[in-house]
This record gives C-alpha cells, sequence and structure tokens, in this order.
C-alpha cells in the first residue's frame, strides 16, 4: 500500500483557486484523498492542505502546483502530519 | 475619470499596444462591442466563427511574438472558442480571448447562452479570470498581459458578465501596464556542470524546442552551434530556429524526420536540449531516445525538466540568458570526425522526396512555391500530411517565418492563422499549405481574408481524403480504410469563387509554373487547388509508438496497392 504525502499550499483567496488545483489533480487522473482549506489570517491568503498517495508522479505534480498563478507557496510533508489526524474525528460515521 | 467596465477594458488594451482584434459579437459581449466602436486605435476583424478569431489572435501572436487579443461572446461563442485557446496553451502561445458572460444576478439560472466559460477554460489557460467588478479590471487586464508573456507564454482567458461592462467606475489613474516578470536567478553551478559535459563530448547533438523562438533566441542559439560546431535538430516548432540551409542543420526530429537525422541521434553522445519538451512526436518510444546521452535541458519551465526524459544537468532560465553564460565556458571546436560521420549517415541514409521536380506533385508544389516566393514570406500550415511535407521540405529561413499546430495538431489552423500573420505582416506573402480535409474545418474564413483584402495565397493539397489517417490505416490497419476516405469531391475553386476569391486549379492547368507564378503574383488572397495522389504517402515514418530508428522509409506495398485501384 502507498503511503500518504501531506501537502500544504498557500494560495490567493479567490474563487476558483480550489478548482485550479483539484482539477490539475483530477485531469492528470491522480486521486487526491483529502482536502482542507481555509483563509489565513491575512484574509487575501488561504492554507489549502492536500492528503495524496505517494507516486513516481508527485514530483511533476508540484512542479504543476508551483506553475499555478494563485498558488504562492508549496511545502511537502510526511504521512504523519497531524493536520488531518486531528479533523478526522468528524469524519467517522 | 468615469468609464464603464466595457471602455476600461477597451482602454487598457489600447493602453498595452492592442491595434487588431479579431473577434464575433453577440449579446453578452455588446457592451465591449460598443465600446470598442469608438476606439480610434483599434481596428475590429470581423471573423466568421469564434475559433477562427481565436486562430486569428494566434497567427498575429506568432510572428509578432507579442500578446494578441480577440473576442467572443458567451455560450456558443465561448465554447467555439476552446480549440483555438487550447491549440496556443500547447504550442505555448500568448493570445487573451476575453468572452462576454450573461449578467450576474443571471449565472446558475441556465440562462440564453449561459455556460461555465471559466470552469471550462481552466485546463486549457495558462490562466483564467472571472471579473466580478468592473473595478477588478484595473488588476485583471494588465495582469492577463503580464501572465501571458512571462517565463513560458501560453493563453489566457477573462470572463465579464454583462452588468461588469456596464457598470460604471469612477477613478484617477490608469494602472500600469503588465510588463514581463523577470525574476529568474541562473544558477550558476548548472551552468558550469553543463558546460563540462558539452566540452567533454565527442558526438553532441544540439536539439532546438519552440522555446528558442519564444525567447528571440535564435541568433545566439546559432552562435552556440556554430562555436560547437554540433549538429543541430530542430522540432516541429523549433524550425526557423537555425535557417534549413544552415551545415549545421540536420532539420526536424523525429516520426517524419530525414532518415539520417533519427540515425545520428542514435550515436550521439551529448543532446543538448534548448527550449524543447521531449514530445513523444520528435522522441518516438521514450526509452530508446538518444540511448547513449548525456543530457542537458534548459527549459524556462521547471516542470519541464525530468518529465519525460532525465536530464544529466537541468538548467531553469530563460535560453538567451542561459546561452550567454554558458557560450564563454564552452570551448571553440573544429569540425571533427563526428561532423564527418554526420555526411557520411547524411550519404548513408538520405532523405528521399519523390518527384520534387514535378510542381504539381506533394513535394514539388512546397518546393516549386518557396522557389517562387520573394522578399518576406510566411508559412502556415494546417494539419497532416502537408503540414509533415511542408515541415520537411520548405527551406525556412528565420524564427517566426514558419507558423503551425503542434502540439494540439489542430486541423482548421491554417487559413486563419494566416489571416492573423498577414494582419501583422501585410507588406508580407502569406502562404498557407492546406489539406482539403483540414480546410474545411475553417473555411468560412476565407470570406474573412476577401474582406481585409489579405495576401493570403492557400495552397490546397486536395487528395480527397484524411491523408494521414489513409496513410496509417494502409501501413498499420492492414489496409482497411475506413472513413478516411469523402465519396464526394469538393470543387474547392468554385467554393473559392463563391467567397469571391480568386481561385486556381493546378489539376487542369497546361502550365503548373506560370499558373503558380500568377496566382503568387497578383495581390490579395487566392486559393489554388492542387490535386494529390491519396496513395503518395509521408515518408519515413516512424510508426506510433516504435523507436525512431525503426522508421519506414518508404511504402513497400505501394505498387501492389495501385494494381488494386485499377482493378
Amino acid at each position: 500500500m502507498k503511503t500518504n504525502t501531506i501537502l500544504e499550499l498557500t494560495v490567493k483567496n479567490h474563487s476558483g483557486v480550489m478548482m485550479h488545483v483539484c482539477s490539475l489533480f483530477a485531469r492528470r487522473v491522480f486521486n487526491v484523498d483529502g482536502v482542507l482549506c481555509l483563509p489565513t489570517g491575512d484574509v487575501t491568503k488561504s492554507r489549502l492542505w492536500l492528503r495524496v498517495k505517494e507516486d513516481l508522479r508527485l514530483e511533476q505534480m508540484i512542479l504543476q502546483l508551483q506553475k499555478l498563478e494563485d498558488v504562492l507557496a508549496v511545502r511537502r510533508h510526511g504521512a504523519s502530519h497531524a493536520v488531518f489526524e486531528r479533523i478526522g474525528e468528524y469524519f467517522r460515521e | 475619470m468615469k468609464y464603464t467596465g466595457a471602455e476600461i477594458i477597451i482602454k487598457l488594451l489600447e493602453r498595452h499596444g492592442i491595434r487588431q482584434i479579431a473577434g464575433i459579437p453577440g449579446g453578452a459581449n455588446l457592451p465591449m462591442y460598443d465600446a470598442l466602436s469608438q476606439s480610434e486605435c483599434i481596428r475590429h476583424i470581423l471573423a466568421r466563427h469564434e475559433q477562427g478569431a481565436g486562430f486569428i489572435a494566434q497567427g498575429q501572436a506568432r510572428v509578432t511574438g507579442r500578446p494578441a487579443v480577440f473576442f467572443a461572446t458567451s455560450g456558443p461563442g465561448a465554447t467555439n472558442a476552446i480549440s483555438a485557446v487550447a491549440d496556443a496553451k500547447l504550442d505555448s502561445i500568448p493570445i487573451i480571448c476575453i468572452t462576454g458572460q450573461v449578467p450576474q444576478d443571471m449565472i446558475g439560472t441556465d440562462a440564453f447562452q449561459e455556460i461555465d466559460t471559466y470552469g471550462l477554460s481552466v485546463p486549457i489557460t495558462k490562466h483564467n479570470y472571472f471579473a466580478r467588478s468592473a473595478k477588478e479590471l484595473f488588476e485583471i487586464i494588465p495582469d492577463a498581459f503580464r501572465v501571458a508573456i512571462s517565463g513560458r507564454p501560453g493563453p489566457i482567458w477573462i470572463d465579464v458578465p454583462k452588468d461588469v461592462q456596464m457598470a460604471l467606475v469612477e477613478f484617477d489613474e490608469w494602472p500600469k501596464n503588465g510588463v514581463a516578470d523577470n525574476n529568474f536567478s541562473l544558477d550558476m553551478q548548472s551552468i558550469q556542470d553543463a558546460a563540462t559535459i558539452i566540452n567533454e563530448a565527442k558526438r553532441p547533438i544540439v536539439y532546438v524546442g519552440g522555446g528558442a523562438i519564444h525567447s528571440e533566441a535564435s541568433e545566439s542559439v546559432q552562435a552556440l552551434i556554430e562555436k560547437l560546431n554540433a549538429p543541430t535538430v530542430m522540432t516541429l516548432m523549433g524550425l526557423g530556429a537555425l535557417p534549413s540551409r544552415h551545415p549545421l542543420s540536420l532539420g526536424m526530429l523525429g516520426m517524419h524526420a530525414a532518415p539520417f537525422t533519427n540515425h545520428a541521434l542514435e550515436e550521439c553522445d551529448a543532446l543538448i536540449a534548448l527550449g524543447a519538451r521531449f514530445d513523444d512526436r520528435a522522441t518516438g518510444k521514450v526509452a530508446q531516445f538518444c540511448p547513449d546521452a548525456k543530457i542537458v535541458h534548459v527549459d524556462i519551465d521547471a516542470s519541464e525538466l525530468n518529465k519525460i526524459k532525465n536530464a544529466k544537468i537541468g538548467i531553469v532560465a530563460d535560453l538567451d540568458d542561459a546561452i550567454e553564460a554558458l557560450s564563454p565556458l564552452i570551448d571553440s571546436k573544429e569540425a571533427d570526425e563526428w561532423n564527418d560521420r554526420i555526411e557520411q549517415l547524411k550519404g548513408e541514409y538520405p532523405m528521399y522526396m519523390p518527384d520534387l521536380v514535378d510542381p504539381t506533385s506533394a513535394y514539388g508544389i512546397i518546393d516549386h512555391v518557396a522557389g517562387m516566393l520573394e522578399g518576406e514570406t510566411y508559412i502556415t500550415t494546417d494539419v497532416g500530411q502537408h503540414q509533415m511535407r511542408v515541415a520537411q521540405a520548405y527551406p525556412f529561413e528565420y524564427p517566426r517565418q514558419w507558423l503551425t499546430s503542434g502540439g494540439l495538431g489542430t486541423m482548421g489552423f491554417g487559413l486563419p492563422a494566416a489571416i492573423g500573420a498577414a494582419l501583422e505582416k501585410p507588406e508580407a506573402t502569406v502562404v498557407c499549405f492546406t489539406g482539403d480535409g483540414s480546410i474545411l474545418m475553417n473555411i468560412q474564413e476565407l470570406i474573412t481574408a476577401v474582406e481585409e483584402n489579405l495576401n493570403v495565397k492557400i495552397f490546397v493539397c486536395n487528395n480527397n481524403s484524411l491523408g494521414l489517417v489513409h496513410q496509417q490505416q494502409d501501413l498499420f490497419y492492414e489496409k482497411r480504410i475506413f472513413a478516411a476516405n469523402y465519396s464526394r469531391a469538393v470543387d474547392f475553386v468554385k467554393i473559392a469563387e463563391g467567397f469571391q476569391m480568386d481561385s486556381f486549379d493546378l489539376g487542369t492547368c497546361v502550365d503548373p509554373m506560370s499558373l503558380i507564378a500568377n496566382a503568387l503574383a497578383k495581390p490579395g488572397p487566392a486559393l489554388i487547388n492542387v490535386p494529390i495522389n491519396v496513395y503518395h504517402k509521408v515518408f519515413p515514418m516512424v510508426p506510433p509508438g516504435g523507436a525512431n530508428k525503426e522508421m519506414l522509409l518508404r511504402d513497400r506495398v505501394t505498387a501492389r496497392t495501385m494494381n488494386q485501384i485499377k482493378q
């Protein structure tokens, strides 16, 4: 089983940015299994967290993300990052 | 100052140097058209289909290197524009599509001619905008120009609801024009490492792509090549970066390259990729492409490095800047055994263009037209056999002389792109080589060329077939020709007459040379029908998915096939 990678994106806060990011993954048939997005303290920016599977194509995906005009920064974290762990309880059936 | 959103758009386009805009009006962009009608410095070119308008803009942008703008209305206007914008994305062409949209209070109600233009344009643009207020246009329009030309160029889409076009805004000053970002810092260590690989190479080949054209780096590329005495291949998009007649030019590489070109690549020990992206039509089976070569890859788009083939050294930079830094570190080389080997390969694996001396043949028409053209000329093509033949046979002299749909391969590109080129270069002759299949995909723009009285000469290489489909079915699908031949032939001479365009037929004339000369000599547009035998194929051809060295050189079964037809 492939391990997860957590991506932390700083993006411009306006409508359409989620679509740009998510459709980039979708059209390359690259599954994103978790998405979190909220504005940062600075109202012009949002933070977008993605949980994706480790994949040979991930490097290319990150380079493609960095090309998006609305994406200001991309950081890559290991699977153990807490952001999705703690919110997990809201997603249990 | 007090202006409407529509007036702000037009004024900002004027301020960005836009002088000619192709487009089609409709309900949702009428305020923009009303504002455009009042402009004293922008001419409008009324296209007959929004895809035509988009390709006219592409023609303008490709010959000038500057962004070009086109207009379309909402709904079908926007959907019709998509192919032209997607084509610009694949070939990195800076065009800006501005569409009208239904008023914001009607968005989401399935209003008449409402479509999600913003959503549709996401995957086919470099960036896209939805203007939510007239004020936002002050940021959006200059930013659109900045993004279109910064780094790797690309198309932009701006969707503007009708209420935003009509809203009045009071303001004190115009925003600054959008200019290209220039924030690339060269990694000098990589430059040094690249120089080491290049200096140590015994059998280098330079592989030049469209990036050399976009970055206006042809001169420095040529200087580098000459310093190295390195044989050079070009991609379809890179043609013109080095003159075809240059002694170091091996022409185009890949699927329809000269045999010696692909064989030379097999033997190279260093591949210097300059603004090229290792497209599958260029590389063939990637694992077997330049098997012995260390790769130095320079590209302005970081995501192109290591995308297809791992480079030993990757340099993210504007090509001109990179060569300027690299050049002093490169040792000059005299012609050596490698250059001799190239000459030997040219003798062993020559390029064969059948019937070149006959001006009515598939290759001959290209060669003879090229020989008869004088002065500044631009060449556009559509997509298919004629396109590959022009790429193989036309003696390109300078960058931006060659306009073709490379990445997306869009039939219908040639005629409107020629119109766009002619609009920007009114003194030049623009030749469009097309096929009967291709021209039918945007034939309505014949009347646009006539209306504008542009010096566009259209050679329809007419085999009454989708020739490259026919070729593939004949070669790779056991001759099951299906849906490739047309059962009725179009009379293109009559069609052109209907569009009030001068027309000529090489099929019925007694003196082809004087017919071509007449067609070229008379100013204004003309269409020349050139009947082509459908069994004349484009060779060499690498079977799709095959390695470049596995190219087919000729049709071993032509004779038999021809007999079958006769029976």
